[in-house]
């Protein structure tokens, strides 16, 4: 009985990891691990988590690779940037991934108590989805076979982190109203940075905690995140350490290169001078910014359309290239951070309006994501 | 994946530009390549590493990766078709592994520390052109590659005048032992007020020049950039000639034209 299951289960898994061979076809689709939902592997040797924003991961060509260091320039009036950590750092605790928090606050446990949850069921979220080209949702349906058979058999995988609606997937959609439980996000390592003269105690704590990670054996991939916020604040009180900043960066990027881990840092970018900026934005892998918009801007409105939807812009300046060469070239890189129902962070190219009002379509349904490859089909 | 044809083969304007020929040493002892945010001038780095371990000429490489691992470069060159390991193993290239370079522990400042540390390196890298020459030397050309200045800095704390000191010294070697220098440096770190004197005084003692930047519209699918070679007539002279043209990075190598020819 038990092996006739198994059976069944391998082949629901087998169904879909062909359907994902299918996509691989396309550029840039990259294919889970089998094993493990949370890390997927891409090209040239590289694996990917997902930074919680499935548009973003899309846009990065896969997410988040592992063993690169991810910079977000922040805005200086607006916390943008804490909706990117916050859904990167609820995708680690849906995936069960080790994370560890450094945070400028008195007390980075309470930021905790603001990361979303995870859309619970598939019914009524997702409806951009549906527009989502066929293979795509040939996967969709393979994963829910497989996963209605997880719970047939009463997976022990799926411990009470996982609350049982929450389907096992590479990126979740996440609900900004509602909140991650308590009991969940206690495995979060955290440290606040406030009023730490030196930095030799973040650096232990960074090298504790890669050390203190799972061995990845074989194929069973695990991975770790670890998520600094605002570095340079003025509350850190790093005033005059600008060598020790870019030193300490350094070493973190030089630590995660070798591990299955991948770091966010967030800075204001107002309290570097312009060389050290230079040298902060030469040392990311991939870096991003967050811009806030101006609430009544006219002359903005008339010319984007979903101008009133939009929270803010992100822009991609750099994708992390571990073992190539080849830079990769986006479509766009300018995209803007939109709630849809109010829930969950979406990201749309930038659109001229049109002369009716119409909504803006989602990057999902815009086309594939542009890789490098993709520039190809365009040389003539 | 491509449907046109293969346009056909460009010459290669790098090594036009710089005036290498087929095999043997280059025209110049000490060649900056200087890049931004926007575009990485790495790729520059691979092509000197792969000419310099593809010459029929015992071509050796000495390369201090301070910016990615081994591993990084193996990759990127097996897909120019250079296996690293191979030409290491073969003892072609000495790979430096300075990932983790500090010259200071985490809290400690000592001058001497980072003076000790540039040592160190500036005798490991003698060490290794020695070992060169000692066996069985016929002439080979060899070649010191630094990924990149900008670490290097840092792995000093900022110090400019021991990394301008270390420099002089690899400089002196060229002349000295037979080799060249090939030096990734990020130019938009340095052209602020108060880092330019970093900056002059890397194009004194530069007798090459090679500017990677995005054009004024950004980087597109076909053109990932421009490059501009100067070459001096002397460290710290005039200059002689200045070629300019574009790129396009893909991953077996690098494809340079002139703007407007390829359309």
């Amino acid at each position: 009985m038990a092996t006739a299951a198994d059976g069944r289960l391998q082949g629901a898994r087998s169904a879909s990891a062909s359907s994902f061979s299918r996509a691989r076809s396309s550029p840039s689709a990259v294919l889970p691990s089998p094993r493990n939902p949370g890390v997927k592997l891409g090209p040239n040797g590289a694996t990917f988590v997902s930074s919680g924003i499935p548009d973003l991961d899309r846009i990065l060509g896969g997410g988040f690779l592992l063993g690169s260091l991810v910079m977000v320039m922040e805005d200086a009036d607006a916390p943008h940037h804490l909706l990117l950590l916050r859904n990167f750092m609820s995708q680690g605790v849906v995936h069960r991934q080790p994370v560890l928090f450094a945070s400028p606050l008195r007390d980075p446990r309470a930021f905790l108590g603001t990361l979303p949850s995870p859309v619970s069921s598939s019914k009524e979220h997702r409806q951009r989805e549906t527009t989502v080209d066929h293979n795509q949702q040939d996967q969709e349906k393979g994963l829910r076979i497989a996963w209605q058979y997880k719970k047939y058999f009463g997976d022990q995988q799926s411990s009470q982190i996982h609350n049982r609606d929450v389907k096992q997937e590479f990126s979740n959609d996440f609900d900004l109203r509602k909140t991650l439980e308590r009991q969940h996000v206690q495995h979060i390592e955290i440290m606040s940075i406030q009023d730490i003269p030196h930095l030799t105690i973040l650096r232990d704590r960074c090298s504790n905690f890669l050390s203190g990670l799972p061995r990845s054996d074989g194929g069973n991939l695990s991975a770790g995140r670890i998520a600094i916020q605002s570095l340079c604040a003025p509350q850190c009180g790093y005033a005059e350490m600008d060598w020790d900043l870019v030193a300490f960066i350094r070493f973190l990027r030089s630590i995660i290169r070798s591990s299955n881990v991948v770091a966010v840092i967030t800075f204001p970018t107002s309290f570097l001078s312009p060389a050290f900026l230079k040298r902060w934005q030469h040392l990311a892998d991939t870096l991003l910014s967050v811009r806030a918009i101006p609430d009544e801007d006219k002359d903005m409105a008339k010319l984007l359309t979903g101008y009133q939807d939009m929270l803010g812009l992100l822009h991609v300046h750099k994708v992390a290239q571990n073992n190539s060469q080849v830079p990769t070239v986006l479509e766009a890189s300018t995209f803007s951070l939109k709630l849809q129902k109010r829930r969950y962070l979406v990201l749309e190219r930038l659109n001229q309006a049109p002369v009716e009002a119409s909504s803006g379509t989602s990057y999902s349904t815009s086309g594939t994501c542009s890789g490098p490859s993709k520039g190809s089909s365009l040389d003539f | 994946m491509n449907p046109s044809p293969s346009p056909p083969r460009d010459p290669d304007l790098l090594e036009e530009a710089l005036g290498l020929g087929r095999g043997g040493s280059p025209p110049w002892r000490l060649a900056f390549v200087e890049d931004c945010v926007e575009t990485s001038g790495a790729f520059v780095l691979h092509h000197f590493l792969k000419r310099a371990l593809s010459t029929e000429g015992d071509g050796t490489v000495i390369f201090l990766g301070l910016a990615q691992p081994f591993s990084h470069y193996d990759r990127v060159l097996r897909k120019m078709g250079c296996n690293l390991s191979v030409q290491r193993n073969k003892n072609k290239l000495h790979f430096i592994d300075l990932l983790n370079l500090e010259f200071l522990g985490a809290d400690e400042k000592g001058e001497n520390d980072i003076e000790i540390g540039f040592m160190d390196l500036y005798n490991r890298i003698l060490r290794y052109i020695e070992a060169i020459r000692s066996k069985d030397y016929n002439g080979g050309w060899t070649t010191i590659i630094i990924d990149d200045l900008s670490h290097l800095e840092i792995a000093a704390h900022g110090s400019v005048k021991h990394v301008l000191d270390f420099l002089q010294y690899c400089g002196s070697l060229t002349s000295e032992m037979d080799c060249s220098l090939v030096i990734l440096n990020h130019e938009d770190i340095h052209s602020s007020d108060e880092a330019l004197q970093m900056l002059s005084h890397l194009d004194y003692i530069s007798d090459v020049l090679i500017k990677a930047e995005t054009l004024s519209t950004g980087i597109a699918a076909d053109v990932h950039g421009q490059m501009t070679v100067i070459i001096k007539d002397a460290p710290g002279g005039l200059i002689k000639k200045l070629h300019s043209f574009q790129f396009k990075v893909k991953e077996n190598g690098v494809e340079f034209f002139y703007p407007g020819s390829r359309f």
